[in-house]
């Protein structure tokens, strides 16, 4: 047992904190969310450079045989600085999910342009009556030929307007909320039948509803079996929960430095704030959930390569729990100990706060991932 | 990075428990797993067992006894211990006095006390905190003045736990009453027999007798049970605080104590099914289970970063913050479970292992008990406000 | 004591009800049931409704052209309007300014203020704060220096609500800057349209505009605008935060905000069935709920002592502690109920009045940036730490 990064490990970690420095500057990532498509080609092809968007890809698949430590690494530094960039839609999620099921020719037509650069995917999942639950699709697949045509609607697909490929959850037999029948397919994003409505979302990413209207695919688009997709997007997503949570913990690593900061310059009644103990004792609340946070990502990022699915998707769900719970904590913690300029635009305290928020809703919040939880270590 | 044993830890692990499974007295062994009260006796034959393998005093390197083992070793030996219902180690002598002796003791003093508590043959409690002198510990008054060869203490020590069971105490006194508060404060060895001690019990809220105020009226200590130099003792209690935190977090007992909860759990009956199938009260252990996880994971960051060379600092605090909420939290969440059947107060079965039938199931009568007495844990070994202060200070810079 | 209403308290909440529905614009109604932001103009005309009406000062004495209603009427009064979806009226005139004229004024100052305030023909707005100066609002550096019967007044003001709207300023200045901090401290009056007056917006993390800078540079006052004596200008601000500490708690507003949630509950789809049917889900807001009836309670319980000719003490800063986190809790659910669809930003449903579908249900656009918005309520108007520190100074005498 030994819970130390290797150096290579370290390395990487240098060259994420270097990144975000250069990169994320504060005003500089307000420039970057205000441009059009909300992140720069310039800083995708640095990360693709500095190899981490191959590096969690076996050799085989043309990555560099890292796991999810190296993604927790890098994610973690994005967090502290809210980069922009499609990481988690395009490497952990479209990414993984090939990798995971697909065809030796899917993986070699998408797996090296997406680790070069040149390639960048979405996953459509939710609709508008999902809720948190992956089998409540009915956006429909029908066989057309020796294809599919897909019709039905997508809901909040993150990176949609940037995506080269939407990868589409689709029911392709079964009943609503059944896990079987299910199918994933790759789709091009410029396919005819699509139709993309763009927004920015609370926290200055880019995402889009979709509709799909007699959408024609062929049958080399099917990623992995037909009907029998479930378990490779859990999977995903239970990855991509990872990686979200080691997202959270650099947010709440850079709001708590921030808050710690701002209590002990800003001076009423004669003194730095940080000299009235109930302001001390909710900033060291604020530290301990960050290390707890820490804490299950470790855990989580560890064991979301288990044999054993429990295993896995506990672990995926304790950390999510924990992430939700600290990450509400330290946000609005951070916000009232920064008063009237908690509440503004202008700190980045703001920021990292509705970064936070949106985190805990992404795949599920803490409420769902405490009955998932639940539910498995009851039946365990 | 990698959560798996390595095959040398994984041996040790075998052999740990195959030795508890040898060397725990059945009797002792069900005391502990229904939650019992255990007497003197209980604990020195356990300790005895392990002193005589040499595990007793585990968190000592080799030089003074110790076995030496490594971060995981202690994690393995202190959690396969915890699963398989060994008491808990008596920390006054084995991770208090004892560490304090073999870092700041003479060679002399070191041969007398260091054997007796590997052994487990003298019992040892802690005199520190007064009635003027709780969280601010360093306002104590009990004082000890030079005369010849002997120092002369008056004053009295209050929540001292398992005092009348001891054989000695160890104490901080003032011996420069002059100095600032930190600064006169002495580090001292005293004998219980000594003429002049007297231990009055403390009841609990839970009925229980665990604690005890103790007096000191003339009381003849000779200058070699001082520890360190005169006026030094503050180092000393630092050292000893600093060194209890980490343990105090008692995760393997959570995680025991968690399993337990489930049991009984699984026992309660709501509307005609097994509590456990109640799906808000299984949110709750769930909610219960994920915080000893992160609990878990924060001590095995330390240990990780103990064995590349990193000492434990002072956010070693938080796990002990979090470590008594969670404490708290397991004996509310069974006592909830336990519902109405927590109300009858059987003091004879609590204390006296009396042979009376239950009321209501066997578990039922500890419940309350022990949520009145687990609110102790955010008090005791500096309570969490304390610990709050420490870190607010020593971590954050406020 | 008695809870159930007078015969003829319930014709006076049947002749509210009639008078909001028959002069409560739709479109206005409408932005409050599906939390839209208003402009200037829903506020105005709704509030010059209730001034024709004689109501828009209504917790303001006869004599000075308030309705004299009793607390009980005024309870109605706020409660019907909440439940009819008016828009809470704007407090800078009629609850804080209005009540300090017609208390410190001079009968000149009365006469000329007072209409302007009771028609809502005139705005105001607050100038308080300073960026130097929040929670320890009486460090403030603004200063007036008397120059024959003027004062020029210097300095910056924030976090001043709808300055951009606003015709007048009540403004608390240094006019004596050797004196203690409280002591040298006026209350002034001053027309926004004075030259040397500049209102810069501050935009809020969800992007809206409600608050600004204000900035005085050599801004000359007639010293006629001075409400009360030189000096005594704290006299004034410590009456005007007793007084808004009441309304503060917005009890009925987080009535119906709770029928709101229940609303989007039913309406929100979950598992095939409806997020109203989640029992994990109802569990939080009928928790929610049972906190609002006892802030209602707690408040009833203050007005009855009003009714009694008590005067608001300060453990009314309690009720605002409680309003403020009920109110942030109403937001934080609200987000939850709608789920990933909170995630888009939309402010052109939330600013203006488009005809563009919202992404996801009507009521998604405004979850989270109300969410982010009204994490302002636990600071606004004393923050809760200051709250807190008010009841432990003054109620409970620590």
């Amino acid at each position: 047992m030994d819970l130390s990064l290797s150096d290579e490990q370290k390395q990487l970690q240098d060259a994420a904190e270097r990144f975000v420095r250069d990169k994320y500057a504060f005003e500089n990532r307000r420039k970057i969310a205000a441009t059009e498509k909300g992140w720069l080609t310039e800083n995708w092809a640095q990360m693709a450079e500095l190899g981490w968007l191959g590096m969690a890809f076996s050799e085989e698949d043309g990555g560099y045989g890292g796991g999810p430590i190296e993604t927790m690494i890098v994610m973690e530094q994005f967090g502290k600085g809210l980069v922009l960039e499609p990481f988690l839609p395009t490497v952990v999620l479209g990414g993984g999910m090939i990798a995971k099921a697909g065809s030796k020719a899917q993986k070699e037509a998408l797996l090296p342009p997406m680790i070069e650069g040149k390639k960048q995917f979405a996953f459509a999942w939710l609709e508008r009556q999902s809720r948190y639950n992956l089998a409540d699709v009915s956006l429909k697949a029908t066989k057309e030929g020796n294809g599919w045509s897909l019709s039905g609607h997508k809901g909040v697909v993150y990176n949609a307007p940037s995506a080269d490929h939407i990868i589409v959850l689709a029911r392709t037999s079964g009943s609503a909320r059944e896990e079987k029948g299910l199918t994933l397919f790759v789709v091009d994003a410029k396919a005819k039948g699509i139709t993309r409505r763009d927004y920015p979302t609370q926290d200055a990413l880019r995402a889009s509803e979709l509709t799909f209207d007699k959408v024609s695919v062929g049958a080399d688009a099917v990623l992995g079996k037909v009907d029998d997709a479930f378990g490779v997007v859990e999977d995903a997503v239970d990855h991509a929960i990872v990686a979200l949570c080691a997202e959270a913990t650099g947010c709440m690593d850079a709001i708590n430095a921030a808050t710690l900061e701002y209590i002990k310059t800003r001076k009423q009644f004669g003194v730095p704030i940080g000299k009235f103990q109930v302001l001390q004792h909710r900033m060291v609340d604020c530290f301990t959930n960050a290390q707890e946070a820490r804490s299950m990502t470790l855990m989580a990022s560890l064991k979301i390569d288990d044999k054993d699915s429990v295993v896995r998707r506990k672990a995926a769900s304790g950390a999510k729990v924990q992430i939700g719970k600290s990450g509400k904590f330290c946000g609005q913690s951070a916000v009232q100990m920064h008063g009237g300029m908690g509440v503004t635009d202008e700190l980045s305290v703001s920021h990292y706060f509705k970064r936070l928020t949106m985190i805990d809703l992404m795949f599920g919040n803490q409420q769902h991932h405490l009955t998932r939880y639940s539910n498995l270590a009851m039946a365990a | 990075m990698d959560l798996a044993f390595t095959p040398e830890e994984q041996k040790f692990s075998d052999e740990v428990r195959a030795f508890v499974r040898a060397n725990l007295a059945t009797d002792i062994r069900d005391k502990v797993k229904n939650g019992k009260h255990l007497i003197r006796d209980d604990y020195m034959r356990w300790q005895q067992a392990l002193g005589k393998q040499g595990w007793l005093v585990y968190t000592w390197p080799k030089k003074h006894g110790g076995p030496g083992f490594t971060p995981a070793e202690r994690y393995i030996f202190e959690n396969i211990c915890a699963e398989e219902y060994a008491p808990g180690i008596i920390p006054f002598g084995t991770k208090m006095v004892g560490p304090v002796i073999y870092t700041f003791g003479n060679d002399e003093q070191k041969a007398k006390y260091l054997e007796p508590i590997r052994k487990s043959t003298v019992w040892w409690c802690q005199g520190y905190s007064e009635p003027g002198s709780g969280s601010d510990l360093a306002s104590l008054r009990t004082k000890a003045e030079k005369q010849g060869d002997h120092y002369i203490v008056n004053g009295s020590k209050t929540w001292n736990t398992m005092g009348h069971w001891a054989d000695w105490i160890f104490c901080l006194v003032r011996t420069d009453p002059k100095a600032k508060p930190q600064e006169g404060i002495s580090f001292l060895l005293i004998d219980m027999k000594t003429p002049g001690i007297t231990v009055k019990p403390i009841i609990m809220a839970d009925g229980g007798h665990e604690v005890n105020e103790v007096f000191f009226d003339n009381v003849k200590v000779p200058l070699t049970n001082l520890i360190g130099k005169e006026n030094e003792g503050w180092t000393c209690a630092k050292f000893l605080l600093a060194n209890e935190r980490l343990g105090i977090a008692a995760v393997p007992q959570s995680k025991r104590g968690v399993a337990a909860l489930k049991d009984i759990a699984r026992a309660e009956q709501d509307n005609g099914k097994p509590l456990i199938e109640n799906q808000s009260f299984a949110e709750k252990i769930a909610d219960l289970e994920i915080q000893v996880t992160a609990l878990e994971y924060t001590e095995l960051r330390v240990l990780s970063s103990m064995a590349h060379g990193g000492q434990p600092g002072p956010e070693v605090s938080g796990l002990k913050v979090r470590g008594s909420e969670i404490q708290q939290r397991i004996t509310e969440l069974t006592m909830e479970a336990v519902g109405e059947y927590a109300a009858p107060y059987l003091p004879g079965l609590l204390w006296q292992g009396s042979n009376e039938e239950p009321v209501g199931p066997a578990y039922a009568h500890l419940a309350a008990p022990r949520y009145f007495n687990t609110r102790k844990t955010t008090i005791y070994g500096g309570s969490n406000e304390i610990q709050k202060g420490i870190i607010s200070k020593m971590v954050l810079g406020l | 004591m008695d809870l159930a209403l007078k015969p003829e308290h319930k014709a006076f909440a049947d002749d509210v009800r009639a008078f909001a529905r028959a002069n409560l614009s739709p479109a206005t109604k409408a932005k409050t049931f599906s939390g839209k932001h208003y402009d200037k103009d829903d506020h105005i005309q709704w509030q010059k409704a209730l001034g024709r009406q004689g109501w828009l000062a209504y917790t303001w004495p006869k004599k000075y052209g308030g309705p004299g209603w009793d607390v009980t009427q005024r309870f109605l009064f706020e409660n019907v309007l909440a439940e009819e979806g008016a828009p809470r009226i704007i407090p800078f005139g009629p609850k804080m300014v209005g009540p300090v004229i017609y208390t410190f004024g001079s009968d000149e100052q009365k006469e000329r203020f007072l209409p302007g305030i009771r028609s809502s023909e005139v705005s105001w707005c607050q100038g308080y704060s300073e960026p130097g100066a929040g929670s320890d609002l009486a460090s403030l550096r603004t200063k007036a220096v008397r120059e024959g019967d003027h004062y020029i007044v210097n300095g910056q003001k924030t976090w001043t609500s709808f300055a951009h709207w606003g015709d007048w300023i009540f403004c608390l200045v240094r006019t004596s800057p050797e004196a203690k901090a409280q002591e040298g401290i006026s209350f002034l009056l001053i027309d926004m349209k004075t030259p040397g007056v500049t209102v810069r917006p501050i935009v809020m993390l969800d992007g809206a505009h409600h608050v600004n800078d204000v900035f005085l540079d050599n801004v000359k006052v007639p010293v006629a605008n001075r409400i009360g004596k030189e000096g005594e200008g704290w006299t004034c601000a410590k009456f005007l935060l007793a007084n808004e500490r009441l309304g503060i708690a917005e009890v009925p507003s987080s009535k119906r905000g709770v029928r709101s949630l229940r609303d989007i509950a039913r309406a929100e789809p979950a598992n095939g069935a409806t997020l109203a049917d989640d029992p994990a889900f109802t569990a939080q807001i009928a928790d929610l709920d049972l906190q609002v009836q006892a802030l209602e309670m707690s408040e009833l319980r203050a007005l009855s002592t009003m009714a009694l000719g008590g005067a608001p003490g300060p453990e009314v800063s309690s009720l605002k502690i409680r309003g403020s986190e009920i109110q942030q809790r109403i937001t934080e659910l609200t987000m939850e109920a709608v789920g990933e669809y909170a995630a888009p930003y939309q402010p052109g449903m939330l600013f203006q009045d488009t005809n563009e579908t919202p992404v996801g249900p009507d009521h998604a656009p405004p979850a989270a940036p109300r969410y982010f918005n009204f994490r302002k309520t636990s600071i606004y108007g004393g923050s809760n730490e200051i709250q807190k520190n008010i009841v432990s100074k003054m109620v409970l005498g620590l």
